[in-house]
């Protein structure tokens, strides 16, 4: 693509988010990306003009209301290219995707000497869940560690896979080193130790192609919030083989199909996993969201976030006593660049840029663990969505050099 | 808010120049502290004698908030009895709620110059964590005095 093509296509994109229009420069999108109009209007239509309770009623509007909410899931399944729309279980959040599969796989498929491999890697909602459900199982935790770079190897894998396996939790992108897993190959490897692989796709469903079949991942949990849409809304994906034989995670209405005193029969897939009244608004949101990222491509989208992590690793390079976390290779990190300030804690960098309105994170990243791996205590992080432009990253250069400065260290 | 008054000169020296970061020998009383939002972990370290605090100290890595806090908050309670460091304590955890009178914080002489982070509720932990940690170690004391 040619780059004013580019440009041109982002400012257009840009200005479809209102709250891009306050002077500010929002770096944190892998915390949270912003909301595209098209996404707040059609959750506003939904309530203006469809909303009843789902999958109950037998009038119109509840007819209407559950075609909205289906309609959400058949988008789901195809952007992701899952097999059928029965193995998107929507829920608030990837933490509530992983708590959901932590509790209810391992109940029947771990037991007393079971190995669950974790990465070190992973972000709090996939390692505590596994953690709880291996000390309850009395099952354990492997450690999968990555190396340096945050690459994950063939070694590291082969020394924690074994016949004992029973799963492996990893994240596509990590949320804090930036960096992909080659899922695929992973997957591979997990499935000939006779083990299932869950994805934690988080950070990677927002800003690249992600095919469920083409990696041949068991699970993959990710959050609509992250990727243009609201809050509240996230998906579990399973294959159906293995969503088939799980139990429920929480009961309650809508997920059965009798209920006697004295004997139950759960509702069909998905529904025996959405106890009670569903998201719908967020459910049309998320739709509305996939529509977005339909109707720029990836062509753009990764094209920019390319041009803006390359530019503000170069940035980064350039000032003094500013160490990049992770892979020093701009190729390695996938729009999220982690770094820290010389003596200078990341809260007060994060304070000091915010105040002249750029927008970054900083502490542990919900990845403690990690943070002990690469002997951080934490750390500061941008990262990008396709809405910002190389102005932003500029901006975020020019506060960040004048950190230490403005906190009496020489620069 | 204006950056001079938050990051100012007060927080900045104490910052950089802790002069009670350091490891005490022998202490009496000994707790930490966790700033859960950052997973910052400062341990306060104090030698009192008939309820007066004789040396303080503090360790563990932190924001320059949180450390300047500390830092100042040893400062002033060496010398103090065990009741006047935890009035102080009691003024600066509500100052920084905004809920103490400008007689009170001229009490907290120099920590007063961190009232303004009243208005970061981000910061708050940050500049708190210390007084906290202060607090919990005198109500320990209390009761084990009980």
């Amino acid at each position: 693509m040619i780059e004013t093509d580019l440009k041109k296509s982002v400012t257009e994109y840009r200005k479809l988010f209102p709250v891009l229009k306050q002077d500010i420069a929002y770096l944190d999108n892998a915390a949270t990306t912003q909301k595209p109009q098209s996404v707040l209007d059609a959750m506003r239509y939904y309530y203006e003009n469809d909303n009843a309770n789902p999958l109950r009623g037998v009038y119109d509007l509840s007819e209407r209301a559950t075609a909205a909410y289906e309609n959400a899931r058949k988008k789901t399944a195809a952007f992701i290219n899952a097999a059928a729309p029965e193995e998107i279980i929507f829920v608030r959040n990837a933490s509530e995707a992983l708590n959901l599969l932590a509790y209810s796989w391992c109940e029947d498929n771990i037991s007393e000497g079971d190995e669950i491999v974790v990465s070190v890697m992973e972000h709090h909602s996939d390692f505590l869940p596994w953690r709880y459900m291996a000390e309850k199982k009395n099952a354990k935790l492997v450690k999968l560690e990555p190396d340096e770079t945050g690459a994950v190897t063939d070694e590291a894998l082969d020394r924690c896979l074994s016949e004992k396996t029973k799963l492996l939790a990893i994240t596509q992108v990590s949320n804090v080193l930036g960096r992909v897993n080659d899922i695929k190959h992973i997957a591979e490897k997990v499935h000939s130790a006779g083990a299932l692989i869950s994805v934690d796709g988080a950070q990677s469903v927002p800003h690249m192609k992600v095919d469920v079949q083409d990696l041949d991942c068991d699970f993959l949990s990710f959050s609509g919030h992250k990727m243009f849409g609201p809050m509240g809304i996230g998906v579990l994906y399973g294959k159906r083989e293995h969503l088939e034989r799980m139990r429920p995670f929480m009961y309650g209405g809508e997920m059965i199909q009798t209920v006697h005193w004295d004997r139950v029969t759960y509702a069909e897939l998905p529904h025996r996993f959405e106890a009670g009244t569903v998201n719908v608004g967020g459910a049309v949101g998320l739709s509305a969201a996939i529509d977005f990222i339909n109707q720029a491509g990836w062509g753009i989208i990764e094209a920019q976030e390319e041009i803006l992590t390359k530019r503000a690793i170069a940035g980064i390079k350039d000032l003094n006593k500013i160490r990049i976390i992770g892979s020093q290779n701009e190729d390695d990190h996938k729009g999220i660049v982690t770094f820290c300030v010389e003596d200078v804690h990341p809260h007060d960098v994060a304070d000091i840029l915010g105040r002249a309105g750029v927008c970054i994170r900083a502490g542990h990243h919900c990845a403690q663990p990690l943070m002990d791996h690469l002997g951080v205590k934490s750390t500061c992080r941008v990262s990008f969505a396709f809405y910002n432009t190389e102005e932003e990253v500029d901006r975020f250069i020019e506060e960040l050099s004048k950190v230490r400065g403005l906190l009496g260290y020489g620069l | 808010m204006d950056f001079k008054t938050f990051y100012n000169e007060v927080v900045t020296d104490h910052n950089m120049h802790p002069l009670h970061k350091h490891p005490l020998e022998n202490p009496d009383i000994e707790m930490e502290g966790v700033n859960p939002s950052c997973g910052d972990e400062l341990t306060i370290q104090l030698k009192a004698k008939d309820g007066i605090i004789t040396d303080g100290s503090f360790i563990g890595d932190g924001c320059a908030i949180s450390q300047a806090s500390a830092d100042i908050m040893i400062d002033m309670i060496i010398g103090k009895t065990l009741d006047e460091a935890r009035h102080l304590a009691d003024i600066f955890i509500r100052m920084i709620k905004s809920e103490a009178t400008p007689e009170e914080i001229e009490e907290l002489q120099e920590a007063g110059a961190l009232a303004d982070i009243s208005h970061m509720p981000a910061r708050v932990k940050c500049a708190v964590l210390g007084w906290h940690t202060l607090d919990e170690i005198i109500k320990g004391v209390g009761k084990t005095a009980d």
